[in-house]
């Protein structure tokens, strides 16, 4: 693999951002690493309550679950942090990490029986360019730069890394974007 | 290092090992059968089954794996042997033997991974008995114009040479090597021109088991090259580095790429778990309120992350895994929302 990933470089996710305009999937379609298949997620959130939309990428977790349940070891995350779509080698499809992402991202494509999800564009990112979804998101919803740049555009926000699901508490590499002083995100208690 | 080696696993491989030799000694009527231009092989083979059941035991023990290896016996044993048997013979062939989701995944990858798992299994099924000295060949008394196949000492089959039967069959790992060569051609194209591939291959992943199949292929051919056209005056040389080649392949093979193929028919019993899963309750999303998947595969996750160490209770009671991916994602969404609400401002 190439080893030209900019470590100063992170990904800020903001989902109030978002407006639903798809861009960032129709862009995700382009990363080779995916076949051409969106791995982003764009959700109404209620659709029946609220026009709310929002976005979804994998957030790389420090701790990734999917890896863990992954009965044949095929997610693997690298030295910068990336978790990969499964080894085509040796998923077996069995959707456990698609059930047990607490952030719901790997998808299984049902007739290659393989799950796959988003990897940051690695075939971008490792090349020292930003992911696909982040170049062309019109909203703000999806960044991809250094802090400073990030602490600039969001003087009124903090990122945060630190996700409480009850009593399980996640920690990824992608960073979402609270208001200012808050250090974790209360998904519930 | 004796220590951190996994006691189960060794015990596992051990005896494997010792089956494999005696499978061997008797197989071969006490070695009376044994080639020993082979030995080298031999060993290496014996090798290799040590490794490869050592991986597969500690593989086996990873709390997700277990739980999945015994649900299929499990359920195998249920009394359902029929509906689970006949889905297990289904996936057989259609995924196992005839690689149709490995078609799914593109043409090129399809076709080259078709024809170098054939020649493979060719290769496999006419090397591992002959280098055990199960199979021996050897001309029928009196006469210089038929062959006898003899498997496990008893005569099983015999041919006229100089017919196309023979030919057949004293050139199958010659098949077997131009479908490997095939294959491995439209892989490497491949890998030289797919831009996703190419960005996170790796030598040892990729490259490396690639390059291994073309040099057992290209050297296996030369020997019959070698005998063909050239008198035998490179007998030696294609011989060694033959040698040389697939033993690498075996002693490599519980430790690298290679061992997919020990690992592969465990999605056979994932057909089995879904097909029982298909016809038991479903769990469905409190958010979205459809089903996502089957209750069976829901509880059993429930116990395996526990049993990882991860704690996805609710304090209703409830499980964060009770939600499907969809459901999840609404949950976060849900909370970020409300974050930002408590904050005076939607945006910042």
């Amino acid at each position: 693999m190439s080893t030209s990933f900019r470590t100063d470089q992170e990904f800020f996710l903001d989902p109030q951002r978002c407006i639903g305009c798809h861009a960032c999937e129709m862009a995700c379609a382009e990363c080779e690493t995916n076949g051409q298949l969106p791995m982003i997620h764009v959700d109404y959130v209620d659709r029946f309550l609220s026009p709310q939309t929002s976005v979804q990428i994998c957030m790389h977790c420090e701790d990734p679950v999917c890896a863990r349940v992954c009965p044949a070891v095929a997610i693997e995350k690298d030295e910068f942090g990336i978790v990969h779509s499964a080894n085509t080698a040796r998923c077996i499809a069995c959707s456990n990490c698609v059930n047990a992402c607490p952030f719901g991202v790997p998808r299984k494509i049902e007739p290659m029986d393989l799950m796959m999800k988003c990897n940051m564009c690695y075939d971008r990112t490792s090349a020292g360019k930003k992911p696909m979804c982040a170049t062309v998101c019109p909203s703000g919803a999806l960044f991809y730069g250094t802090r400073e740049e990030m602490a600039r555009r969001r003087p009124n926000s903090s990122p945060v890394n630190t996700f409480k699901f009850g009593r399980e508490t996640v920690k990824t590499k992608v960073n979402i974007m609270m208001p200012k002083g808050e250090t974790e995100l209360v998904v519930y208690e | 290092m004796i220590s951190t080696l996994n006691r189960l696993a060794l015990t596992l491989a051990t005896l494997a090992t010792l089956g494999l030799v005696a499978a061997i000694y008797l197989g071969s009527r006490n070695l009376g059968n044994f080639d020993p231009a082979l030995v080298a092989y031999l060993f290496a083979c014996i090798f290799a089954c040590f490794g490869v059941v050592y991986r597969y035991s500690v593989w086996l023990q990873r709390p997700p794996t277990w739980r999945y290896f015994a649900r299929g016996w499990q359920l195998f044993f249920s009394g359902r042997a029929i509906v689970y048997g006949w889905e297990f013979v289904k996936n057989f062939f259609v995924n196992f033997l005839g690689q149709r989701f490995i078609q799914k995944r593109g043409r090129d990858l399809g076709r080259g991974h078709l024809l170098m798992a054939w020649g493979c299994i060719l290769a496999f099924g006419v090397t591992f008995p002959l280098v055990f000295g199960w199979i021996h060949f050897g001309l029928k008394p009196g006469g210089i114009d038929t062959y006898e196949i003899y498997t496990f000492g008893f005569k099983t089959m015999e041919f006229p040479l100089h017919t196309w039967i023979a030919t057949l069959i004293f050139n199958a790992l010659n098949w077997s090597a131009f479908l490997v060569i095939a294959g491995v051609m439209l892989l490497i194209r491949r890998r030289l021109t797919h831009a996703g591939q190419i960005a996170v291959q790796t030598f040892e992943g990729d490259w490396l088991p690639l390059l291994l199949l073309l040099a057992i292929s290209l050297t296996g051919l030369g020997i019959s090259l070698d005998y063909k056209f050239m008198d035998g005056k490179a007998h030696q040389f294609m011989a060694i580095t033959h040698a040389i080649t697939v033993i690498l392949f075996l002693v490599w093979m519980p430790f690298g790429k290679f061992f997919h193929i020990i690992q592969r028919p465990a999605q056979l019993g994932i057909a089995i778990y879904r097909k029982a899963g298909e016809e038991g309750p479903q769990a469905v999303c409190p958010h979205t309120g459809q089903a996502f998947t089957s209750q069976l595969q829901v509880g059993d996750l429930k116990d395996v992350t526990t049993q990882l160490g991860f704690d996805f209770r609710r304090s209703d009671g409830g499980s964060h895994l009770d939600y499907s991916p969809q459901g999840k994602r609404a949950l976060l969404a849900t909370a970020h929302l409300k974050a930002r609400q408590k904050a005076g401002s939607y945006f910042g």
